[in-house]
């Protein structure tokens, strides 16, 4: 029954912001160059069809690379931390302060320490879902209740054993949470990497087509990128919902 | 123990031999340990014995559980116990993401049994704990009387000698409690352990145990010690009817109304 009213309410939203949208830009005060309406967006987005999928499938793999980095990278450095301390108490600062410089600024020195290709990106959208996913992993291990390390303790298992069938289990939902996080914000590190420079990929046809005053094409992949994130967003909860059932049923007992 | 068969199997046990021996225990806790949870505390546990400890809450109870498992050190004092322990925390402590069996098959696997052996050797004994087909069940869709069932199966498993039970009911509704406590009992007469429970319940104490020893409030130390000579296992419809069993009961609330 939940299902329904909720998604009803998501369309209808959506609906009213394009009507919305469309109102605006049909103003005669408006300029079809300042703004394209939804339906300029759409006739773009099924004329210029395979120029903007090949350069989706660019930004596409450098932002599912670039999180996959981020994923190993984000959760071995959080094991380490929670298995050992000091690494724990010198690293946090570095990981704070990573997070701390702009990517914006960050970007056009990527590339010149890079070179032009997908190097930089990976770096730039690596640097961006690295610190969610570490802080939640971290967090989620650390939050582990104590009444279960003092169970294993009294069954004698090994430091690797609470590791691997109680901590890591417990901080999975966690874990989660910073790929939602970091799947959200992906996409974004993908197209500042692309405006440093590139000669391929959607943010790069969006800087390139607004600089052309082609602006119902930068609009159409606007929506592209918009619909990558979401899309995104959409796989890390059903990949939640697949393989930690369990929260869920905790969440409703 | 080695078994030769040809050699007598029965090996000569010394008379009344402590399993658990506590000696003036104290145990505090709390910044500058101004917290005194049990002091001068001398308990033992016989072999095949079941003590249980009732006592009023707060009264380190629990403390004295988990000193015996060693998850405690004393601050005075010494704890010895024979055996191996298998320790029964208060609640169930199942683990969400892991189905029943794999949760009963846990502390096999901390023995360093492959994953499936444990399951298989879990599963073998789910009919007699009356939870055949709930195998792959989650805690989450147990009744509290089954996962408390599963949480002793997993504590039973590793064959340790020395059971240290945590008021193992008193999350339960006094229905579940009753049969649980049957049940417990007709398993302890089949399968005797050293037992050591802790529960604030002296019904249940008299019930199931062989000695109650009652604890002072806190700082806790051991004020009686009541010998129970009935036959084990004590049906609870049965020991309400039994006049010995109701002066036991009345004797220990006596011991626990004189502390407090």
């Amino acid at each position: 029954m939940r299902t329904f009213p909720r998604v009803a309410l998501a369309t209808l939203l959506l609906a009213l912001v394009l009507a919305a949208w469309q109102g605006v830009a049909s103003l005669d005060s408006v300029d079809d160059l300042t703004l394209a309406s939804p339906a300029e967006t759409a006739t773009a987005l099924s004329d210029d069809w395979s120029l903007l999928m090949d350069n989706a499938w660019v930004t596409l793999e450098e932002v599912l690379l670039g999180l996959a980095i981020a994923v190993v990278a984000g959760a071995v450095l959080a094991v380490a931390m929670h298995l050992w301390q000091p690494l724990r108490d010198a690293a946090y600062p570095l990981l704070i302060a990573s997070q701390a410089i702009p990517i914006v600024v960050l970007a056009p020195i990527f590339v010149l320490a890079f070179d032009y290709g997908m190097g930089p990106k990976l770096a730039i959208v690596a640097l961006i879902c690295f610190f969610p996913i570490t802080v939640n992993v971290l967090d989620g291990l650390r939050s582990t209740p104590a009444e279960l390390l003092k169970l294993m303790r009294s069954l004698g298992a090994s430091r690797l054993q609470t590791l691997r069938k109680v901590e890591l289990p417990a901080a999975l939902p966690s874990f989660f949470t910073g790929l939602r996080v970091a799947a959200s914000v992906s996409v974004i590190g993908a197209v500042f990497g692309e405006w440093a420079g590139a000669d391929e990929g959607l943010g790069r046809l969006v800087l390139l087509a607004n600089n052309q005053l082609q602006t119902p094409r930068a609009y159409a992949g606007i929506v592209l990128l918009t619909l990558m994130a979401v899309a995104l967003f959409a796989l890390a909860t059903i990949a939640d919902r697949l393989l930690c059932p369990w929260n869920r049923e905790e969440a409703k007992a | 123990m080695q078994v030769h068969p040809e050699a007598p199997v029965q090996e000569p046990r010394p008379v009344q031999r402590s399993e658990i021996a506590l000696d003036g225990v104290e145990r505090r806790f709390g910044r500058r340990s101004t917290v005194v949870a049990l002091r001068g505390l001398d308990l033992r546990v016989e072999a095949g014995e079941v003590l249980a400890v009732v006592g009023p809450s707060g009264c380190g109870k629990s403390t004295l559980l988990e000193l015996v498992a060693g998850l405690q050190q004393p601050d005075a004092g010494s704890v010895s116990v024979t055996g191996a322990t298998a320790y029964m925390p208060q609640r169930d402590l199942l683990l969400p993401w892991r189905d029943a069996l794999g949760n009963a098959a846990l502390a096999l696997e901390c023995q360093g049994l492959g994953r499936r052996d444990a399951r298989e050797r879990a599963g073998a004994l789910f009919a007699r704990f009356g939870l055949a087909e709930f195998e792959r069940a989650r805690p989450s869709e147990l009744s509290g009387g089954m996962r408390q069932r599963v949480a002793f199966l997993r504590t039973l498993l590793p064959g340790r000698p020395v059971l240290l039970l945590d008021e193992p009911f008193g999350a339960l509704d006094s229905i579940t409690r009753t049969s649980m406590q049957g049940w417990l009992a007709g398993a302890l007469a089949a399968e005797p352990r050293t037992v050591l429970l802790v529960t604030h319940d002296v019904e249940e104490a008299v019930l199931l145990a062989d000695r109650v020893a009652v604890l002072s409030p806190r700082p806790g130390r051991v004020v009686a010690e009541l010998d129970v000579r009935l036959a084990r296992p004590r049906r609870r419809r049965d020991a309400l009817g039994d006049p010995a069993f109701v002066e036991l009961v009345r004797r220990a609330l006596d011991v626990l109304a004189v502390g407090a």
